[in-house]
């Protein structure tokens, strides 16, 4: 554990590369990852794919924290950044050091957007994130608030999550209207950090199509000079292998 | 506490400055006693008619049986860890600690934030990202650490509960067996709690000594911040029969 990736400013030092996706929900972003995700594999290249809130160190707490409505603005931002050390250790740096290409559907952006509209200090949120790496290339897709409302109403989905439309903040007792407010809130947030981090703004109310080829052209543009790391093995998706050791009286 | 304040970037949407009661934590290393003394203060406070809460590392609703959970396991990073411990910290802090002291409680803390503290700098090196961390924390009123030698711990450890794993830095890999890791673990705890006794003023008691001269120690300074805060009882305190 003496090892230390730097902060995020400078390039991360591994051989493989980092992309990743951010937006509100509602905006396209884990399609055109999807979409991306089959072609960099069709070209051949060892992929693996990581999404926010997924480890299975605090998966089951979020959710049940989420479901008793026990979260606090802190809570929720300390529990999120759990899971993504989690995921930055076991799930994203070894597969950069292999020499991978590496997928996140959305990055400490979210919680610099997402957890500062809920009131926590932007200085703060980003201090708690320092021990990440920044990633290669880092795609924000834009969409206005009323297409997105649209596409999550009118989708499988049907309705929105508590969380999901900020409720926990009584915005409005209006599930949609709280949505609105919220994910609002959070769009601004997110033009800011386009600036301060530089990611890569698409139009995300254009064709699904259209949208990939423009993806695919900048991602291409970026992996000239990589070298892909071809194994001799099939697909992996676990680095990390847990044991269990008995427990001390 | 009227000039309650953060440790660091504290949260934005709740104003601490009309928090009455007193924060009071004890900190020290694994096997000094402190619960035993928590106990022995709460009585004593209470027969002094103190309202009191006391609230313990990793308890919270919300973490204490993932944290049980991923100490289970082995492969769990140094940032991971060290966020657990924060995200427990904060939902007993807004749970528990605040509101309490809001209604004039006093507060005593089974280990506060300088337990991760010290726990991340021995496992890091580095002591800026674990305090940029804890910002949020309320800033105690009183901190006092019961501090051992660690031949003594040892003995005591081994007398009463033995070693485990975290208890002795297994993950750290500092010695060849529990033994000698536990010893050379617990050696960077307290080196590194005896830098912020210094740094943060921790009220410094000797847990070598009785149980009895500790307690009374402890009890004779926490009387000191009561006084000085205008919080002394006029009653006479009632003597403890146990002691």
């Amino acid at each position: 554990m003496s090892e230390q990736p730097p902060i995020s400013t400078p390039p991360h030092p591994y051989p493989g590369k980092l992309i990743i996706v951010e937006g509100i929900d509602g905006s396209g972003k884990s399609t055109q990852l999807l979409l991306l995700h089959k072609w960099l594999e069709s070209k051949g290249h060892k992929v693996f794919f990581t999404e926010w809130n997924s480890s299975e160190l605090v998966k089951d707490t979020t959710k049940r924290g989420k479901k008793n409505k026990s979260l606090t603005p802190t809570t929720f931002s300390l529990l999120h950044a759990t899971d993504f050390a989690s995921r930055l250790y076991h799930e994203i740096l070894p597969p950069l050091k292999a020499g991978m290409l590496v997928l996140a559907d959305r990055y400490m952006y979210t919680a610099f957007a997402r957890d500062v509209v809920r009131g926590v200090s932007s200085e703060w949120v980003r201090k708690l994130y320092s021990f990440s790496i920044k990633p290669d290339m880092a795609f924000y897709f834009k969409v206005p608030i009323e297409v997105a409302i649209s596409r999550l109403l009118g989708g499988t989905r049907g309705q929105f999550k508590y969380y999901e439309a900020g409720m926990d903040m009584n915005l409005s007792q209006d599930v949609t209207e709280s949505f609105r407010t919220f994910q609002s809130r959070i769009l601004a947030q997110y033009d800011k950090i386009v600036d301060e981090y530089q990611l890569i703004t698409l139009d995300a109310t254009k064709d699904i199509a259209k949208q990939q080829d423009a993806m695919r052209r900048l991602v291409d543009e970026a992996l000239k000079d990589y070298k892909p790391k071809r194994g001799t093995h099939g697909r992996r998706s676990l680095f990390w292998r847990r044991f269990d050791v008995p427990k001390s009286e | 506490m009227g000039d309650a304040h953060y440790f660091g970037d504290g949260l934005t949407y709740l104003n601490p400055s009309d928090l009455k009661g007193k924060l009071i934590a004890i900190e020290g290393t694994d096997g000094v006693g402190r619960s035993t003394h928590i106990e022995l203060l709460q009585e004593w406070l209470e027969v002094q008619g103190y309202g009191v809460i006391t609230t313990g590392w990793t308890r919270s609703n919300l973490m204490s049986k993932t944290i049980e959970v991923a100490k289970e396991g082995n492969t769990i990073d140094r940032w991971s860890l060290s966020l657990l411990y924060a995200t427990d910290f904060a939902d007993r802090l807004e749970h528990e600690i605040i509101p309490a002291l809001r209604s004039g409680f006093i507060v005593l803390a089974d280990r506060y934030i300088y337990t991760a503290f010290a726990r991340d700098f021995v496992r890091s090196n580095d002591r800026k990202w674990i305090r940029d961390v804890f910002g949020f924390a309320l800033v105690p009123d009183l901190v006092c650490y019961l501090r051992i030698d660690v031949e003594t711990l040892a003995l005591r450890v081994i007398e009463t509960k033995a070693m485990n794993y975290w208890e002795s830095g297994m993950d750290l890999r500092l010695g060849n067996d529990l033994y000698d890791s536990f010893k050379k673990y617990q050696s960077l705890l307290i080196e590194e709690f005896d830098k912020m006794a210094v740094e943060f003023n921790f009220e410094v008691v000797d847990a070598r000594k009785s149980l009895e001269d500790i307690q009374d120690e402890l009890r004779s300074k926490i009387q000191q911040l009561l006084t000085e805060e205008g919080l002394a009882r006029t009653a006479p305190v009632v003597e403890d029969a146990q002691l």
